[in-house]
């Protein structure tokens, strides 16, 4: 009964949604306020709707009701109750109905917060989302519905994907489609102005604190995706260049940029054009990415399924939003007013500059993901686009863009100095040189690792010398603290946004630069020294869990000091449902940052294939993306930004910035 | 600046920004790909030795043979022809013999085929595409493997 009322809750929020995409848009047309006013109960109600179909199918398999298909092939009546809860969303139909859940409760958070918008806007605004969600609704009803039932119920359950059985991935999915999804708000407010002809500064005001929320979820996602791979495949990457992985980098690029170029908007009424596109393709690389994800044109543990009709009603709704949108903005665009002019030289001209780098790195991962696709629909011929030519042609095209960053913040508005930039710069310069220098002489003289190191020691010192400027810490140290406060929160989420930036790539240069790997085969009582450490093999262990079994292997590792030697078990773990082995790592942190890994393959005789690897720095990786992530949340806690807060800009807060303006 | 220059100096830039892009990348497509072959294509000698590419098909049954060390050999199979891999390393979770396989390297002189990545499925009803596309072509796709694929 409940699964029905879940089923039944969905379609009524289908037909809210319909409601919601026409009637405040013609409200908008006609002057109808009453029409207008409709949009915001109607989103709130959508909502409700769908959180009551999104907890109907969790209690289905929380309580492991079989007789519903997609917990029979999801869920066991074993396993553990956290995997139970997000086995929801580990399967293709339980996570599109938590993708519309997460754009209904978006659209909600619009009607809620945006009480103080123009009334077309508003209107506009979920009218457009009401859209999407339509489109998304009737995918997931007539294509996915998570609510079918059997009519003989089966006894036991086939189980979840054991590789899905952890907790980085119970967590990643719901963070990723916070930020996909998130990107929804910045397009309809894109489409909603274009539909009005009609932006200004405030436009950008009310943007941008959506999509730096967006933004976070998205860098969080990401991050945990990578995290989880590495632990838990067993290979010890964090990055494969994987089709899926690239479907989520690419509006994490596009959106970045929107987030730089938004604030030209806001600031200098300018790049008012660009940003609308921006806002337009941040989501449709979201929805492309949901359609390379979801409909199954990739083989991977995300293809849940490869129903062809699923694929071909996604690239619908691909081609009609990415269409159309790009339609209207095609003509309308041309109808906005042009913004403010400026020296190349000069923070909007510095804005460029990244907005330009992001977009071809972007278009780069975007070829590179989507021409062996390309190439076999219509040559039939089968490539594989890896590491080789993302590093080939992303990576020159990032070098420009971070030796520039940590200048950008220190030019000013309209017209900025070079020079004076240097000149603030110059003792961060000379460290940089001589973080490259020391490390090509105690690393083994090798120059591409040490370069990144000094690129690395330029991004976290250029970006701490900025807001230290900004306190005038070195010209007047008496005023620092309450200057310190007294800065705008966003100033704050700069620094740490471009400060993780540095802390990332230091992680990523010295784990690429300076891991070390081995692959053997141990037996017990075997031991081998691998960087500083002592690594010997005492024994196999049989153990089990609640749905699995598994093999421990039990390591002594003593790290050369007089520090007691740490036990470390990877395992080999059989899921006993789907008889399915999966390899369960054991990994130690040393030094904070740096990590010995192992992982065990196949039984040989009586010893055991394994990786042993030594990861100097690799948290770096991680802790970088957090930084960058906490960034974002400090800058949308300015008061400037607050959500639902669109106040004109206030003199106070640009008298606080005056590094800018000086 | 006058507004004209100061527009061509950004349109200026961007246009190199986007060349700049636009050649990485056509160097990197040339350069920087691997073809997907299936072991008739290697069979009727459409590929040069030393080429790097991925080789799909399923592992022969009975050929998994294991020496000291961490080397293994087996044989790759679309059921019309074999070739025989060697592969040092750790082999992934779901490598087993009678299932699909893709293995990354490039032929020897000698004919076989060293690969230094070794990929299986991801769980245990799927099949990588290619290799399920290769077994259709050359005629050995069976139902079973249809159904264990489409399935799920």
């Amino acid at each position: 009964m409940i699964v029905e009322i879940g089923h039944y809750a969905l379609v009524l929020a289908l037909a809210l949604a319909l409601v919601q995409s026409v009637v405040p848009i013609w409200g908008a047309v006609k002057g109808d306020e009453r029409a207008m006013a409709l949009a915001g109960p109607i989103s709130v109600g959508q909502f409700l709707f769908v959180a009551v179909s999104f907890a109907a199918l969790t209690y289905a398999h929380v309580v492991s009701d079989f007789s519903v298909v997609n917990v029979f092939e999801n869920s066991h009546s074993t396993k553990p109750m956290i995997y139970k809860v997000s086995g929801v969303w580990g399967n293709h139909e339980g996570s599109m109905l938590l993708w519309v859940s997460i754009l209904a409760l978006f659209g909600a958070l619009v009607a809620f917060f945006g009480r103080n918008l123009p009334q077309t806007l508003r209107a506009n605004v979920l009218g457009v989302q009401a859209w999407v969600a339509v489109a998304f609704y009737l995918f997931v009803l007539l294509t996915s519905n998570p609510f079918a039932r059997f009519g003989q119920p089966p006894m036991e359950g086939r189980d979840l994907n054991p590789l899905l059985q952890d907790v980085g991935l119970a967590i990643h999915p719901p963070l990723l489609y916070l930020g996909y999804v998130g990107f929804s708000i910045a397009f309809s407010f894109a489409a909603a102005a274009l539909i009005e002809g009609r932006i200004d500064a405030a436009w950008a005001r009310w943007v941008r604190p959506w999509t730096l929320t967006a933004w976070v979820f998205l860098t969080l996602g990401i991050a945990m995706g990578s995290y989880w791979a590495y632990y838990e495949l067993g290979w010890g990457g964090w990055w494969f260049w994987d089709p899926v992985e690239n479907a989520s980098l690419m509006p994490w690029l596009a959106g970045t940029a929107l987030l730089h170029s938004a604030i030209v908007m806001e600031k200098r009424d300018g790049l008012k054009i660009w940003t609308i596109l921006l806002a337009i393709l941040a989501f449709s690389l979201s929805l492309l990415g949901t359609f390379l994800v979801r409909s199954g044109v990739l083989t991977s543990v995300h293809a849940f399924a490869t129903d062809p009709a699923r694929g071909v009603f996604i690239l619908g709704i691909l081609v009609l939003f990415v269409g159309g949108s790009l339609t209207l903005f095609a003509a309308r665009a041309a109808t906005l007013t042009k913004g403010g002019l400026f020296a190349p030289v000069s923070r909007e001209g510095a804005l460029v500059f990244n907005n330009l780098f992001l977009t071809a790195g972007t278009a780069t991962v975007f070829v590179g993901t989507l021409y062996p696709l390309m190439l076999e629909a219509t040559t039939g011929g089968k490539i594989s686009v890896g590491a080789p030519f993302f590093d080939m042609t992303f990576g020159p095209l990032m070098v420009p863009l971070l030796i520039a960053l940590p200048m950008g913040p220190f030019l000013a508005w309209k017209r900025g100095d070079i020079l004076a930039v240097v000149q603030r710069l110059a003792a961060v310069m000379v460290l940089s040189v001589v973080a490259v220098l020391v490390t090509w002489i105690l690393k083994g003289h090798d120059i591409l690792p040490a370069l990144g190191v000094g690129l690395a020691t330029w991004l976290m010192l250029g970006s701490l010398a900025e807001i230290l400027w900004r306190i005038k810490l070195f010209t007047e140290p008496g005023v620092s603290l309450r200057r310190a406060v007294g800065l705008p929160r966003s100033a704050w989420g700069t620094f740490l946004g471009h400060f993780g930036v540095g802390v990332m790539l230091l992680g990523i240069v010295a784990e690429g630069a300076w891991k070390i790997e081995h692959v053997l085969v141990m037996k017990p009582g075997d031991h081998i020294r691998v960087e500083r450490f002592d690594v010997a093999f005492e024994r196999a262990v049989p153990n089990s869990g609640p749905n699995w079994d598994e093999v421990i292997a039990r390591f002594k590792v003593t790290d050369g000091t007089s520090n007691p030697p740490i036990v470390m078990e990877p395992s080999k773990r059989t899921y006993r449902t789907r008889s399915m082995p999966t390899t369960e790592t054991a990994i130690e942190t040393y030094g904070l940052f740096s990590q010995l890994y192992l992982a065990i393959g196949e039984a040989q005789g009586e010893g055991v294939a394994m990786r042993i690897y030594w990861k100097p720095l690799v948290l770096l990786i991680w802790i970088g993306t957090l930084i960058m992530s906490i960034g974002g949340v400090v800058s949308l806690t300015d008061r400037r930004l607050r959500v639902g807060a669109p106040t004109p800009h206030r003199a106070a807060s640009a008298a606080a910035m005056p590094a800018a303006a000086e | 600046m006058t507004r004209k220059q100061k527009r061509l100096t950004l349109i200026g830039f961007a246009g190199l920004v986007l060349a700049a892009a636009v050649g990485l990348v056509l160097f990197a497509l040339n350069d920087r790909i691997t073809f997907f072959t299936s072991p008739t294509d290697l069979a009727v000698g459409k590929v040069k030795p030393g080429t790097r590419l991925r080789l799909g098909g399923l592992v022969e049954a009975g050929s998994i043979e294991r020496t000291e060390g961490t080397t293994v050999r087996f044989r790759v199979t679309d059921g019309a022809n074999t070739v025989p891999v060697t592969y040092t390393g750790i082999l992934p979770d779901l490598f087993r013999e009678g299932q699909g396989t893709v293995a990354e390297g490039a032929v020897g002189t000698d004919g076989v085929f060293k690969a230094d990545t070794v990929l299986a499925k991801h769980d245990e009803k799927y099949m990588p595409k290619e290799v399920a596309d290769a077994l259709k072509a050359s005629g050995h796709w069976g139902e079973d493997a249809a159904k264990a694929t489409l399935k799920k």
